[in-house]
């Protein structure tokens, strides 16, 4: 292992690689990671103890706490990272374009202005295929990109050869990111070979766009299978791994955060590469955006709390951070009609 | 900084707790501080500081209690006591249900106090220490309120002199306190000089709780005041603190007939084998070795790592030290805090100046400028023969080495006088459920570190102390069996008659028995035995100091004995009850002879009853699974103490030693006995009992000759576990404080009569054992 990659994780900021304040770069000028041959000695090898994950989870909110102004930028930083998301069988073009619009103010002006903030925009905006042309519209002249779903999102069972051409389809309907969803079957199979080849196929399948693996980690079964999935997207070339379609009946939590990320921890420290993550569903709560990050902090160090290495796929979370964030404003507790919807 | 600037570094900011309540509280008993004794506090005396050691600030005045005080607080104690234990298990229940409430109610208070005085980060005192002494008074109201059900046969040991460390000052407190209280004792306790601050706050929660005057007494002082309590009119004393001043009252207290729970030092191991979940094993180090800058007695601060992952865990480890945080306590955001004091600070520096052979790795972590502040530090490249590998440095420095095998982890986590709390890690419960046991250490934790909970027993082995708090075992710790004593009158042999008849028959000297064969004394000497005529029954060897320690070694060598099933043992037992059942009238006869008495019939009769009791306990003594508030299983395993030497009574001389034996074995010691010195004749006969009987060679051991002797070279052997006396020698004084050099558990009788005629397996089973509390957390 390189300790001198290692160290990079924990240095300053001002140190790091350019890293934007918002979106546009989807990976931030640091060099994209080009996957490796599976090593399955490796992967097989990682160990997720599920009690002692759980007891480091549910101790970190104790252990770190932001107040005052320091909160205020980490909401607003919480912001920035979201993937601004419509995933419902009613979506029209119409609801889309609204979305749209709340990614590209997602806070009050007045506020942001009250907090000496210039303007911020969400991390992108994530939608099903139809909805693509629609988004990227709606975000002309805006630096947000659009992420699609896809391969089948969210079961991933249909044809493998439809599931690649979708991928195909919605780069050219122009979306720069592209959310996979991994057959769950070559997990609870131990089909590690066909998990590898698969992720491989829909990453070169992306092209340029940045490819962000779906472990639908609630179908998994356990942490170590959620360990080893996510070590085998990052050798088949994932950008991202991200742990829920938002469709299963557990999407995100701590537990299963901290297994991926030590997960991209390990597979950074080894070869040099940023891996970024996406938590996904369930997230709705402002102080869980800040224990999130408090996680990606301590964990993977600061360089991991930009928006090209973190998102949180969420769509009520917004929400609650404005209203807080009217709250740091103006003292009282605020209501959510007060702030624009989407 | 700006919010946009916040925004580009991500950094926390400060997120302090505010102390204003817990300054206003000290200002409002006007920094000044007597005792609390009888319900009240006293005047302020001759006082000394108590400070804040992330500051240096000056918190509160502290009055040095004069032996005057310390009568006082007794005094009050005792006059207390009768009423409270009248008040009965459910009356007292009521009191600790109070407290436990009031705690809870008040609990940042305490926890900001607590980090005021102590140094420790705000989140342990606020998430583990107040919550855990709360836990403690909630769980000793169930016991009060069981005790005549659970316990019919036993009841309060009187007033219990209790000193507590600096390092968890509330939580302690409440360990000691809890149970004591549960049981009907009163206590006189005495906080730690750096840390009193919340105890002074627990005496106003007593008044608030309505807590009848004299039950809990507060006196405040150095280590002079400790000295004081142990030389008390107390019947207990109750130490937790460092090995050295828990032998020196052990000594102080021998021969007193105080009771004593001792809770001491550590250099608890923690193992980390190649299948363990690394990044979860780096977590529990900071856990483990960085939880309240690791001054913790059962700290896990040897690091013994499988050597085929040793590089890449350290490098795990050392990354991981670079984001503690370390700074003002009061921060909730904070991970180290303050060390107690700038004598400590300096101990813990000079311990790691003198590592000549480590890499020592500081982390570079941002130091506060001012206050008592000790950086997160890895020693590593150690090895068992590097003196920070054996002794305890107490802050918040580790000390690692390396491994090969499962056997040569054990061997390394033993290597040790301590045997507190020991951690390991694996994935694989084979071999997780196989070394566990093997640890010498009262507290096993598997996969997980530092879990506490009032169900589970604590407590160590070796020269970590004994005796438990924290459950059942830690409720025999302040309570006694109800009997009455008579005091026991010296047994002295019979001299030889006149002209005593010459033998006859074929001579039949017994030797000593050790390791499955007689052997000669190493004396050379042998002394007639005379019956109550004057006739002579026969020689016995003298046995000395080199006979007890081949004894020992026979027994050492026998450790096979420990692991056999309880059923085997049950066997055994059995068997011996057999062939000595077979010689039942020899044996009568014999001790007729020896006793000039005619019980002996009787006498055989009961020792077969020992034998049949012990055999029987053999493999139903169990232990418990614990239901502590984890998912996982606090597991109270009761094991062997080891090797015990036992100085068999005088006044049955038979059934004395039996009744002591059996159970010892039943539980898997094994023992040197030395047989009644006036009567010996009755444990020699049993040579051939032994021999015919299956018991492995090294299990049972049995000297003649002077219990002075042999008494004081058993208490002073470094390789035993245990020396119980029921000698009618007056030796308890002398065992007891010549045991203090391994801290040896003791059983002596104080002068006193032991009611052999009674079967009284259950109190030798106890003292045969050592709970040992292995915690499994688990997940799929």
């Amino acid at each position: 292992m390189d300790s001198q990659i290692a160290d990079k994780a924990a240095q300053a900021p001002a140190k790091s690689p350019a890293a934007p304040a918002t979106a546009g770069h989807a990976h931030g000028g640091l060099p994209r990671n080009p996957g490796m041959d599976l090593d399955l000695d490796w992967a097989l090898g990682i160990e997720a103890n599920t009690s002692a994950i759980e007891r480091r989870c549910a101790s970190l909110p104790g252990r770190r706490s932001v107040k005052k102004d320091h909160q205020a930028a980490w909401l607003l930083k919480a912001i920035s990272c979201i993937d601004l998301t419509t995933l419902a069988g009613d979506d029209t073009e119409a609801r889309v374009a609204r979305l749209c619009a709340k990614a590209r103010q997602p806070v009050r002006a007045d506020l942001l202005a009250a907090l000496g903030m210039e303007e911020i925009t969400t991390g992108a905006v994530c939608v099903y295929h139809d909805m693509i042309p629609a988004a990227v519209q709606a975000l002309q002249g805006t630096d947000i990109p659009v992420a699609a779903v896809s391969t089948g999102f969210p079961a991933g069972l249909s044809p493998f050869h439809l599931r690649v051409e979708e991928i195909r389809e919605s780069v050219r309907a122009g979306a720069r990111e592209i959310d996979i969803v991994i057959s769950r079957r070559h997990v609870l199979s131990g089909n590690w070979q066909a998990l590898y080849d698969e992720m491989k196929t829909f990453r070169a399948a992306c092209g340029e766009a940045h490819v962000k693996a779906i472990l639908a980690t609630g179908e998994l079964g356990t942490l170590r299978n959620v360990a080893r999935a996510s070590m085998i997207c990052m050798m088949a070339g994932a950008d991202f791994i991200k742990t829920s379609t938002g469709k299963e009946s557990v999407n995100a939590t701590l537990p299963v955060s901290l297994v991926m990320i030590r997960a991209i921890r390990d597979y950074f420290d080894r070869t040099g590469f940023h891996v970024g993550y996406k938590p996904a569903g369930g997230i709705s709560k402002a102080k869980d955006a800040l224990v999130y990050l408090s996680l990606m902090k301590e964990e993977l160090g600061h360089r991991w709390l930009q928006p090209d290495l973190f998102r949180f796929g969420a769509s009520s979370l917004l929400g609650d951070i404005e209203r807080q964030l009217e709250h740091h404003v103006t003292g009282a507790y605020s209501a959510g009609y007060r702030h624009p919807m989407a | 900084m700006t919010i946009k600037e916040i925004f580009d570094t991500m950094d926390y900011g400060p997120a302090p707790e505010s102390a204003a309540d817990a300054l206003a509280w000290l200002v409002d008993q006007g920094s000044r501080f007597g005792h609390f004794i009888n319900g009240a506090f006293t005047a302020p005396g001759a006082s000394f500081e108590s400070r804040n050691p992330a500051t240096g600030n000056v918190l509160a005045d502290l009055t040095q209690a004069t032996q005057e005080d310390v009568d006082a607080a007794v005094n009050a104690a005792r006059t207390a006591q009768p009423d409270w234990a009248a008040l009965g298990g459910s009356g007292r229940a009521m009191y600790l249900y109070a407290i436990a409430r009031l705690l809870q109610k008040h609990s940042r208070l305490f926890a900001v106090l607590e980090t005021l005085d102590n140094g420790k980060p705000i989140r342990e005192s606020r998430d583990i220490d107040i919550p855990l002494a709360q836990r403690h008074f909630y769980h000793h109201a169930g016991h009060a309120q069981l005790m005549a059900d659970e316990m019919p046969d036993r009841e309060a040991l009187g007033v219990c002199g209790q000193i507590i460390p600096w390092n968890f000052p509330l939580l302690m407190l409440a360990w000691k306190v809890a149970p004591a209280l549960a049981m009907g004792n009163t206590v006189v306790l005495k906080p730690a000089e750096y840390t009193s601050l919340t105890a002074l706050l627990f005496a106003d929660i007593c008044r608030q709780a309505g807590l009848p005057k004299g039950v809990v007494n507060i006196v405040t002082g150095d280590g002079a005041v400790g000295e004081m309590i142990v030389n008390a009119e107390v019947d207990k004393i109750a130490f937790t603190g460092s090995t050295d001043v828990g032998k020196r009252i052990r000594t102080a207290t021998a021969g007193t007939g105080k009771a004593l729970t001792l809770e001491l030092g550590g250099k608890s191991p923690y193992i980390v084998f190649d299948d363990a979940d690394l990044d979860s094993a780096i977590e529990g180090l900071v856990d483990a070795i960085w939880f309240n800058q690791g001054q913790v007695c059962c700290a896990g601060s040897r690091l013994l790592v499988q050597e085929n992952i040793s590089q890449a865990f350290h490098l795990k480890l050392r990354n991981r030290m670079k984001t503690l945080r370390l700074g003002d306590p009061l921060d909730k955001c904070i991970d180290i805090g303050a060390v107690v004091d700038p004598v400590q600070h300096a101990q813990i520096s000079r311990l790691v100046a003198s590592a000549p052979d480590g890499a020592v790795h500081q982390a570079a972590v941002d130091m506060p400028d001012t206050g008592c502040f000790f950086p997160p530090t890895l020693i590593e490249g150690l090895s068992p023969a590097d003196p920070l590998m054996q002794e305890e440095i107490f802050g918040p420095v580790l000390v690692s080495t390396t491994f090969r095998t499962p056997a040569e982890a054990l061997e390394l986590a033993n290597n040790s006088r301590y045997g507190l709390a020991a951690t390991l890690w694996t994935e694989n419960i084979n071999l997780a459920l196989d070394i566990a046991p093997k640890l010498v250490a009262g507290v096993v934790w598997v996969n997980g570190t530092n879990m506490f909970d009032a169900a589970a027993p604590f407590g160590g082995k070796r020269e970590s102390g004994f005796g438990r708090e924290g459950g059942v075992e830690g409720l025999l710790a302040y309570t006694k069996p109800k009997t009455a004593s008579k005091p026991l009158a010296p047994v002295v042999a019979f001299d030889a008659a006149d002209s005593p008849a010459a033998p006859t028959g074929i001579d039949r000297t017994a030797k000593l028995y050790i390791g499955g064969k007689q052997a000669r004394p190493d004396s050379g000497y042998v002394k007639p035995v005379y019956g109550a005529k004057g006739d002579l029954l026969g020689h016995v060897g003298i046995g000395s100091r080199k006979d007890v320690r081949n004894a020992v070694e026979a027994a050492a060598g026998a450790k096979g004995w420990s692991a056999t099933t309880g059923h085997l043992r049950a066997q055994i037992l059995y068997y011996m009850a057999e062939n000595l059942a077979a010689r039942a009238t020899e044996f009568a006869n014999r001790l007729d002879d020896l006793t000039g008495k005619k019980t002996g019939a009787a006498e055989v009769e009961a020792s077969l009853q020992r034998l049949f009791s012990a055999a029987a306990w053999a493999d139903k003594y169990d232990g418990l699974a614990h239901g502590v508030p984890i998912r996982g299983v606090a597991l109270g395993m009761k094991e062997a103490v080891g090797t015990i030497g036992i100085l068999c009574a005088d006044d049955a001389p038979l059934l004395g030693l039996i009744s002591a034996m059996a159970p010892a074995l039943a539980m898997g010691n094994r023992v040197i006995l030395a047989a009644s010195e006036a009567f010996p004749l009755a444990a020699t006969d049993l040579y051939q009992v032994l021999d015919t009987s299956d018991v492995p060679a090294g299990v049972v051991n049995i000297l003649t000759g002077s219990h002075k002797e042999l008494g004081d070279t058993m208490a002073k052997h470094l390789n035993l576990d245990a020396v119980w006396s029921f000698s009618s020698s007056d030796l308890s004084k002398d065992i007891e404080a010549a045991s203090a050099g391994n801290l040896k558990r003791t059983w002596v009788n104080y002068g006193t009569a032991f009611d052999w005629s009674r079967d009284q397996s259950k109190r030798f089973l106890q003292a045969a054992t050592d709970v040992k509390t292995i915690w499994i957390p688990y997940g799929a």
